[in-house]
C-alpha cells in the first residue's frame, strides 16, 4: 500500500457528500433560505433606505459578510458533525482500524465539509443576484479566499468534533462564539462606522479580518490590510492542521 | 516460527484510573487457524483485539503481524486485518451495498462490484443490498458488519462476540460461514460467550481472566488434559462396603448411585467405565441404569476460572 491511501480518502469524501445529499434540506436548503432572508430584510428592504458604505450600496456591502457568516457556520458544523457522529455511534472503529492516517482522514472529512461549504457559497452568491446588485472585483482572489476560509474552518470544526463529547458542546462554539463574533465582525457595517473605543475593541475580533479580507476581494477596499487577512487565515489553518496532527499522534479522544 | 501470523509479546494495557486490562500477554496465532478467546466479562478480550486493530494504545509490549511491526508498519498490517466489533456500530441510514463497498474503499482496495456481490450473497444479504441498515433485523445487521469486515479480503479476521444476540439458526449459519473462511485460508480470532461455539469451531482456545492469559492450547489437547468422564450407575442393591475390585476406580457411593469421576477427556474414562461395569457384574453387584457424560469445554472453562478465583 502506498504512503497515501487515496482510495480510503475518496471513500470517506464521497460518503460524507452522500450524507449531505441524504439531508439536503438541513445541509443546503436551510442555510440558503436563512441567507436569502438576510438579503431580503437587510439588503432589499432596509438596504434601500441606508447610505452607501465606502461607495458601495448597503445591500451589496453586506454580501461578503453574509457569505462569510454561512461559510464559517457551515464549514464548522459540517466537519464537526462529520467526525462526531462516528464517535457517537461507535462506527469510528472502522476508521481507526483502517489503513488511513491523518492526511487521508483530513482529505476525506475536511475536504467534504469544505466542498459542501463551497457549493453553498456558490448557491448563495447566485441567490444574492436576485436581491442585490453586487460585483466581485478580484474573482480569482475571492475564490481563493473563500476556499481558504472554508478549509480553515472545516479543520477547526474537525477539532471541535473530536473535542465534543456531547451534542451540546458540538453546538456551543458555532452558536455562542462564532455567530456573535461574526455579527460583531463587520458583517453589517464598516468598522470605521464605530465610535471609539469600540472601534479599537473591534480589531481584537479575529472575524473582522476575515470579513474585511473577503470584502476587499469584492470591492477593493476594506478596514484592514488584505494581506494581513490572508496571513491570519493561513496561520489559523496551519495551527488547526498542527493540532489535528498532534491529536492523531496521541490518539486524544480517538483511541483509548 | 514461519507459520505465526500474529505475534504478541508482553502486551500490557492500563487504562486511566488504574484498571489493568492486559497484563503481560504473550500470544502467537498460526496462519489459517481458528482461535477462540474465552473469558468472562471484563477479562480483556476486547482490549486485546482493540490493541491489534489500532483502537487501543498499548502501554508496553510488541505486536507483529505478517512479520511487520504493528506500530511502525501499521498501514501494511491494517490493510490485511478485518474486525467485526461487538456492538452493532454502523451508519444505520446507509444502504447495505454501499456500506460494504465503502469498507472496501476505506481499506485501500479498488472498487469491485463482483466481489461485493459475492460477499453479500455468501451472507444472504444480496436481496437486501438497497435496504437501509436500520430496517434490518439484529441478526442481519450483524451479517452486514461481517460483510463490511470481509469486503477488503482480510487475511486475519477478528470476530468480537460474532453471534451475540442472534438466533440459533443464524448462529449455525455464521458458523458455516466461518468454516468457509477457514477453507479460504483466512485466520480467524473470535471471542465468544458461547463455549459451544468455541467447541464447535476452534482449533485452539485461549482463556483470559483479569487481563492475564491463563491458558492457550489446542482444543483437543485441552479437552484431553483437563476433560473428565462422569458416570452414574444405579445399583439394584448397593453393598454396605464396596469390594477392592470396584474401589480401584475413582468411584463414590451416593445412595443407590455409584458415581465415577475420572478419565482424561481422551476416551480413557469411557473405557474405564466399561471395565467398571464388568467388575460390578463379576462382583455380583447388579445395576439397572447407566448415565455417562464427558465434560465439555464449558466445564473445563468454569473449573479453570473457579480455581484461579
Amino acid at each position: 500500500m502506498s504512503a497515501f491511501n487515496y482510495r480510503g480518502a475518496w471513500a470517506i469524501y464521497t460518503r460524507e457528500l452522500m450524507r449531505a445529499m441524504r439531508t439536503a434540506f438541513q445541509s443546503i436548503l436551510a442555510p440558503v433560505l436563512t441567507t436569502s432572508l438576510y438579503f431580503i430584510v437587510f439588503g432589499a428592504a432596509i438596504g434601500g433606505r441606508m447610505d452607501a458604505v465606502d461607495g458601495v450600496a448597503y445591500g451589496a456591502f453586506i454580501v461578503p459578510g453574509l457569505l462569510l457568516l454561512t461559510l464559517l457556520s457551515e464549514s464548522t458544523s459540517n466537519a464537526s458533525f462529520g467526525i462526531y457522529m462516528p464517535r457517537f455511534t461507535g462506527t469510528i472503529y472502522e476508521l481507526l482500524s483502517a489503513p488511513v492516517g491523518t492526511a487521508e482522514t483530513l482529505a476525506g472529512f475536511v475536504g467534504a465539509a469544505a466542498t459542501k461549504s463551497l457549493v453553498l457559497a456558490a448557491i448563495i452568491l447566485v441567490t444574492a443576484t436576485f436581491f442585490v446588485d453586487y460585483r466581485i472585483e478580484y474573482p480569482v482572489l475571492a475564490a481563493l479566499y473563500i476556499m481558504l476560509v472554508a478549509s480553515a474552518f472545516s479543520l477547526f470544526g474537525f477539532i471541535l468534533g473530536i473535542w465534543a463529547d456531547n451534542f451540546e458542546k458540538l453546538g456551543i462554539v458555532p452558536m455562542l462564539i462564532l455567530m456573535p463574533l461574526t455579527f460583531l465582525g463587520g458583517t453589517f457595517y464598516s468598522i470605521d462606522m464605530l465610535p471609539d473605543p469600540w472601534r479599537a475593541v473591534a480589531f481584537a475580533n479575529p472575524i473582522v479580518y476575515l470579513v474585511n479580507g473577503l470584502r476587499w476581494t469584492f470591492y477593493g477596499s476594506s478596514d484592514v490590510d488584505i494581506w494581513l487577512s490572508f496571513g491570519l487565515t493561513l496561520g489559523f489553518m496551519l495551527a488547526c492542521v498542527t493540532a489535528i496532527a498532534i491529536i492523531f499522534r496521541t490518539g486524544w479522544r480517538l483511541r483509548t | 516460527m514461519s507459520d505465526v501470523i500474529l505475534d504478541i509479546r508482553n502486551l500490557t494495557k492500563i487504562y486511566p484510573g488504574g484498571l489493568k486490562a492486559l497484563d503481560d500477554v504473550d500470544l502467537q496465532i498460526r496462519r489459517g487457524e481458528i482461535f477462540a478467546l474465552l473469558g468472562p466479562n471484563g477479562a480483556g478480550k476486547t482490549t486485546l483485539i482493540g490493541a491489534v486493530c489500532g483502537l487501543v494504545r498499548p502501554g508496553s509490549g510488541t505486536i507483529h503481524a505478517f512479520g511487520h511491526d504493528m506500530l511502525r508498519d501499521w498501514r501494511k498490517v491494517r490493510g490485511r486485518v478485518g474486525l467485526v466489533p461487538q456492538e452493532l456500530s454502523t451508519d444505520m441510514f446507509e444502504p447495505v451495498g454501499r456500506a460494504v463497498a465503502f469498507s472496501r474503499g476505506l481499506f485501500g482496495r479498488p472498487a469491485d462490484p463482483a466481489r461485493i456481490e459475492e460477499v453479500l450473497r455468501s451472507l444472504s444479504l444480496w436481496d437486501k443490498r438497497d435496504e437501509q441498515i436500520r430496517n434490518l433485523s439484529g441478526g442481519m445487521k450483524r451479517r452486514v458488519l461481517i460483510a463490511k469486515a470481509l469486503a477488503h479480503d482480510p487475511d486475519l479476521l477478528f470476530l468480537d462476540e460474532p453471534t451475540a444476540g442472534v438466533d440459533v439458526e443464524l448462529r449455525r449459519d455464521m458458523w458455516r460461514q466461518i468454516g468457509v473462511l477457514r477453507g479460504q485460508g483466512v485466520t480467524v480470532i473470535l471471542t465468544t460467550h458461547y463455549i459451544e461455539e468455541a467447541e464447535e469451531m476452534a482449533d485452539r482456545v485461549g482463556i483470559i481472566r483479569g487481563g492475564r492469559l491463563l491458558m492457550v492450547d489446542d482444543k483437543q489437547a485441552m479437552m484431553a488434559r483437563l476433560g473428565r468422564t462422569e458416570a452414574h450407575i444405579t445399583l439394584c442393591d448397593p453393598p454396605a462396603v464396596l469390594p477392592p475390585e470396584i474401589t480401584r476406580y475413582p468411584v463414590r457411593l451416593e445412595g443407590n448411585d455409584l458415581c465415577y469421576r475420572g478419565g482424561d477427556g481422551s476416551g480413557l474414562g469411557k473405557s474405564e467405565v466399561a471395565d467398571l461395569t464388568k467388575a460390578l457384574i463379576a462382583s455380583g453387584i447388579d445395576y439397572t441404569a447407566i448415565e455417562i457424560r464427558e465434560s465439555s469445554l464449558e466445564d473445563i472453562f468454569v473449573d479453570l476460572l473457579e480455581k484461579q478465583a
